[in-house]
Order: C-alpha cells, then structure tokens, then sequence
C-alpha cells in the first residue's frame, strides 16, 4: 500500500499538501522540545543540556522499528523507499564542516527556521548564512565536484555491512541509545549550570 | 520574574522523540523519502538565481545538474515541509508564550558577536549540507532511520567535530 506517492494512491499536489501539514507536525514538535533555542541545542556539546542527544536517537529508533512494523503490517514496502546513497568521502567532509557550523552558529537548517519563527533574530542571521554558504558550494561547484562525486559505495545499509538482519541490527541500536540516554542524564547533573535552567517535564 | 510571564515548560524529551519518530514514519508512508530542511534552502538560492540571473542558471553546472533531476524549484516538497516548520513552529511557540524579538546567547558575549558567528555557523552549515548531501534532518536523521551507512557516517562527523571544537567555542554558550 506505501508509500502513497510512489503506489500512485495519491497525487503529486496532494503529496505537497502532506508536505505541508508534516512540515507543521515537525515544526511543532521540535519548538516544543525547545530546539529553537540555541543554547539548548548547544547544551549537547557540554553535557548540561543533552536534550539533543534524546530526542534525536528517540526519534531515529521510533523510526526505525516504525519502518518495521509498517513493513510488517504490509502497510509499507520498504524496498519503494529512498536509500539515502554513500559518497564516502563527502559524507564525511560535508558532516565535519557541519558540525564546525553547528557549534559556531547553534543551529542546524531545520531548527533554525523553527527558532526564526518564535523571533530568535541570531536564527534569522543564521538562515542568511546558510543561502551563502548554499550559493558559495553551488558557485564554487567545479573546484569540489570531484570530491563530492568521489567513493561512491551505492547505497549500503549498515544491517548489510556487519551482516546482521535488520531487527538484529536495530535491537543493536536500540541498546546502543539505552545506553546514551543513560549517559546524557548522567551528564545533566554533572556539568548543570546556575545561569541555565533546562525546565522541560 | 511573575509567574504569568515565565514561558511553559518544554515537552517531556523522550515523548518528543517518540512523536518525532512518528512523523518520521508517516513521511515515508506517504512520500517514501525522510523529512529534510535544508534541500528546500537550496531549492530558494536555486530559484533566486534563475530569476536574477537566468543566463548563468543555464551555464554554471551546479544549477544545470539541479535543473535535469527537479521540475521547478519552489514546487519541491521539501519547500511545503519547510513551509510548514514554520508555521507548527510559531504555533507552538505562541501557545506556549515563547514569542518574542530576541538574540539568544551566552551572557558573557554581545548580541553582536553572537549574530556573527551566526552568520558563520550558517555559513559552513550551509556548504556542508551540500556537500554532505543533507543536513542533520535530511542526512542524519532520516538516513539513520532507514539503516543508510552514509547516514551514520554523517551523523558521526558532525557530532563528533561538534564535540571536539566545544572547547573552543565555549565562550559562545557557557
């Protein structure tokens, strides 16, 4: 039955519509787990915030045994799904100069669109950094195009690469987060500061 | 400060992931891809060059390349999504009075320099985005869910130099 789109159940405008509609459950979501703000997102990097830490793999575990269970229920054939494909050495580079943006900026470009909507002006600043730094990659293309087309592997799956099923490997991740999040309580209390307060239930 | 005026507390985090995940889920039961940001950021610097520069749009084989695999930049979904982050965005912002005119930063730097290495960090984030095929959202996020290597290469790389340049920055934050 899924993905609607590619099964042709809905059309390309109501697939748009959806669009929209996600886009405000997704919005909502990380404004109300307070990933408009950039010291809470920045938190993560010194241990007194790790908000970050939990809503992501919670998410990404949700998500993964959800791709299971619609596989399961015949609600979803994981083979119609876009594989995000691996260029090595891209995938690598592009995550190190993002991370260098994100403990610079306090943002990513998802949070900071949801931050600039509450009036979080530094937000505003960043966006505008991003188009730059869009339109420096897409002018400067010729000079990186090697790079960014080089080692490319297809798109493995990490199950694949260890030789694992994919519940096995996603039971393996599930622990692998257990153990995180114990961590980033651990670290809550250890580096809490006076001057920021996490008020979250 | 009154207590009227403090904004309401942030959602439970592991409740938020688990309603993260969901949308994560729902996304790819309809669309078959993962959610995103920062494709419809290119999306809006592709479209602003067509239209002020439709020459070089044609020529430069950035925009080429783009122009062969979309129809037409702002009617991508990835626009619509974004679109609505922003609106669930203000939303919860205001039911939770978290609306305001502000420059977020650690006490010990000015508005100014926050907004500069704002500036900055937007900046790498976004070549890095390009080049890495995808943000936190559209990468790490979603590749991670559907198992991608890439996706976890990524997500690696940008936590990890996040964790190794703190140092560094801390006096932006703390």
């Amino acid at each position: 039955m899924g993905p609607l789109v590619v099964n042709e159940i809905i059309s390309p405008e109501t697939n748009l519509l959806i669009a929209f509609l996600i886009g405000i459950g997704f919005g909502f979501v990380l404004e109300s787990n307070g990933f408009s703000s950039s010291r809470r997102l920045a938190g993560m990097f010194y241990g007194y915030d790790t908000t970050v830490l939990k809503v992501f793999f919670t998410a990404a575990i949700v998500g993964m045994l959800g791709l299971l269970f619609f596989s399961l229920f015949g609600w979803l054939d994981l083979s119609l799904i876009y594989i995000n494909p691996t260029f090595l050495w891209s995938a690598i580079g592009g995550g190190v100069i993002m991370g260098a943006g994100f403990i610079l900026g306090g943002y990513c470009p998802g949070t900071s669109v949801c931050a600039a909507a509450i009036g979080k002006l530094d937000a505003l600043a960043f966006i505008g950094g991003i188009f730059i730094g869009i339109f420096i990659f897409a002018e400067g293309y010729p000079l990186w195009e090697e790079f960014y087309k080089a080692k490319n592997l297809g798109s493995p799956v990490i199950n694949e690469l260890f030789g694992f099923s994919r519940g096995v490997m996603v039971f393996l991740i599930i622990l692998v987060a257990l153990a995180m999040f114990w961590v980033g309580e651990w670290a809550e209390k250890k580096f809490a500061r006076d001057d920021y307060k996490i008020n979250q239930h | 400060m009154t207590k009227d005026k403090e904004p309401r507390k942030y959602m439970n985090p592991y409740l938020g992931g688990v309603l993260l995940g969901l949308i994560l889920v729902v996304t790819f039961w309809v669309s078959g891809r993962g959610l995103g940001a920062s494709g419809a950021q290119k999306s809006i610097v592709v479209a602003g060059v067509e239209a002020l520069a439709p020459q070089h749009a044609t020529n430069a084989s950035f925009y080429k390349e783009y122009g062969s695999s979309h129809e037409s930049p702002l009617k991508s979904w990835l626009v619509y999504e974004v679109l609505g982050v922003l609106v669930g965005g203000f939303i919860s912002g205001a039911l939770a009075g978290r609306l305001k005119f502000t420059v977020e930063k650690s006490p010990k730097i000015t508005s100014k320099t926050r907004i500069i290495f704002a500036v900055i960090g937007g900046i790498l984030f976004g070549f890095g985005s390009q080049l890495g095929r995808g943000c936190t959202s559209g990468s790490a996020l979603t590749g991670m869910a559907v198992l991608s290597v890439g996706g976890f290469v990524t997500m690696i790389a940008i936590f990890g130099t996040a964790f190794a340049l703190a140092y560094f920055a801390r006096k932006l934050w703390i």
